[in-house]
């Protein structure tokens, strides 16, 4: 359903950097859009020239340095993200939070926008140092339970992706379940 | 008529050569020789200093052996003036790199930005080339240790034992006897300093006469390098006995 205030309930928020990096991205659409995709372009020329992959950290401290100078420019991006990656040569996942402000922080969960106000109580609750993909799966489903629930504007879901060692798959999650089923 | 082709860096001669290069190559074929081996844990590399007279101060600053970045040095074979140049370039370029990634370099990365450069100057500008070789060696978390050895004409390539400089031909083919596959840094350094030896004009050698330094890693991982002081290189010449009897006596 469209209206004035939702064009599109389906759009994907995310742009993949390389083989096992994903950026999220919130903000101003135009902005995001155009800013993910600049860092995509210059991720992929670094893998075409050095044949090799920029690790997740690497990646993250390089997009907070062009969020840092574009925040000092005439016309900032309003854009914050979510960047996650597994390392290709030590294998280890990691997560990192940015926001407009070009402020970096390694985290073991995180959340941007209106929804992190339901949804950070629940990760700081649930997660732990050694929680597998599946257990973060079923966290991400209590997330999304208490989206439905209380989020003030309709809530049209989830896109949910996973980063592993071996690639990046969109996951079957919640197929359009509107409402919250008891288990 | 030569002159025609020898003038201007960048133009071919008739049967297909770019003079200059070829005189950087020539140039750098007498400077004093530096030598580098691949250990399995760690890489040494060894240069020769030429003495030119005993009124110069012989002081402690390294001439031939330069750090580039926390995890990469450079033995230089060539002209010393033109060789700033370019340290200056890559140390530049490997902090840039640190401050745009967090992350030191991969070292190929950094011989091929200084290969970029060298190249340049074979192909736009009629000036003169670098008359400088270069044999780095470094370690990145990909490739773990490696050594480079890059030339005026913009070629590098890796190499497990190198030599560039004066006799570098000979030497090549004593590391190409000597090497021995899996073998220690101890082992290396054994071996560049009886390389050395050969090689130079003295076979008692100094340490006044050469340099050396070395790329390993401690025992908690972290990678170190280490230019080495007159003592500890005289320390390596006596253990191999190729130390000079009197070391206070200059002829």
């Amino acid at each position: 359903m469209r209206g004035p205030t939702i064009l599109k309930a389906t759009d994907d928020k995310t742009r993949q950097l390389n083989d096992h990096t994903l950026l999220a991205f919130s903000g101003e659409p135009g902005d995001t859009v155009q800013f993910a995709e600049y860092i995509q372009a210059n991720s992929q020329l670094y893998s075409m020239r050095n044949e090799s992959e920029l690790s997740p950290s690497a990646l993250a401290h390089f997009v907070r340095g062009e969020l840092a100078s574009s925040l000092r420019s005439r016309n900032p991006y309003s854009v914050n993200l979510l960047l996650g990656g597994v390392d290709p040569i030590t294998n280890k996942p990691s997560l990192y939070w940015l926001d407009y402000l070009a402020s970096l922080a390694k985290v073991p969960y995180a959340a941007h926008g209106y929804a992190q106000y339901y949804c950070l109580s629940l990760l700081d609750k649930h997660h732990n140092p050694n929680i597998s993909l599946e257990e973060g799966l079923r966290l991400l489903k209590l997330c999304s339970d208490e989206l439905k629930r209380r989020l003030p504007i309709d809530f049209k879901g989830l896109a949910v992706k996973a980063v592993t060692k071996d690639g990046i798959k969109a996951m079957p999650f919640d197929e359009d379940d509107k409402v919250v089923r008891d288990t | 008529m030569s002159r025609r082709y020898d003038s201007r860096t960048t133009i071919f001669s008739p049967d297909g050569r770019l003079y200059q290069v070829e005189y950087a190559l020539e140039a750098i074929s007498h400077a004093g020789t530096a030598i580098g081996i691949l250990a399995k844990d760690g890489i040494v590399l060894a240069a020769e200093r030429k003495v030119t007279s005993k009124l110069l101060e012989q002081d402690t600053s390294a001439e031939k052996l330069y750090i580039l970045n926390d995890n990469m040095i450079c033995a230089v074979a060539g002209m010393t003036a033109d060789a700033n140049i370019l340290i200056n370039y890559a140390r530049q370029a490997a902090q840039r790199y640190l401050l745009t990634y967090n992350e030191d370099i991969p070292c190929e990365q950094l011989v091929r930005r200084l290969c970029d450069l060298k190249q340049g100057y074979t192909q736009h500008g009629g000036l003169r080339p670098f008359g400088v070789s270069f044999i780095y060696a470094g370690w990145d978390p990909q490739r773990q240790f490696q050594l480079y050895l890059s030339n005026p004409s913009g070629n590098y390539g890796g190499w497990k034992a190198t030599s560039s400089g004066a006799n570098h031909a000979s030497a090549q083919s004593l590391l190409k006897q000597d090497y021995k596959e899996d073998c220690t840094l101890d082992e290396a350094c054994a071996m560049a300093v009886k390389v050395l030896s050969k090689t130079m004009d003295s076979t008692k050698l100094s340490s006044d006469k050469i340099e050396f330094a070395t790329v390993g890693q401690t025992k908690d991982g972290k990678i170190y390098h280490k230019l080495w002081t007159a003592d500890e290189i005289t320390a390596l010449l006596k253990k191999h006995d190729l130390a000079k009897e009197d070391t206070s006596e200059e002829k």
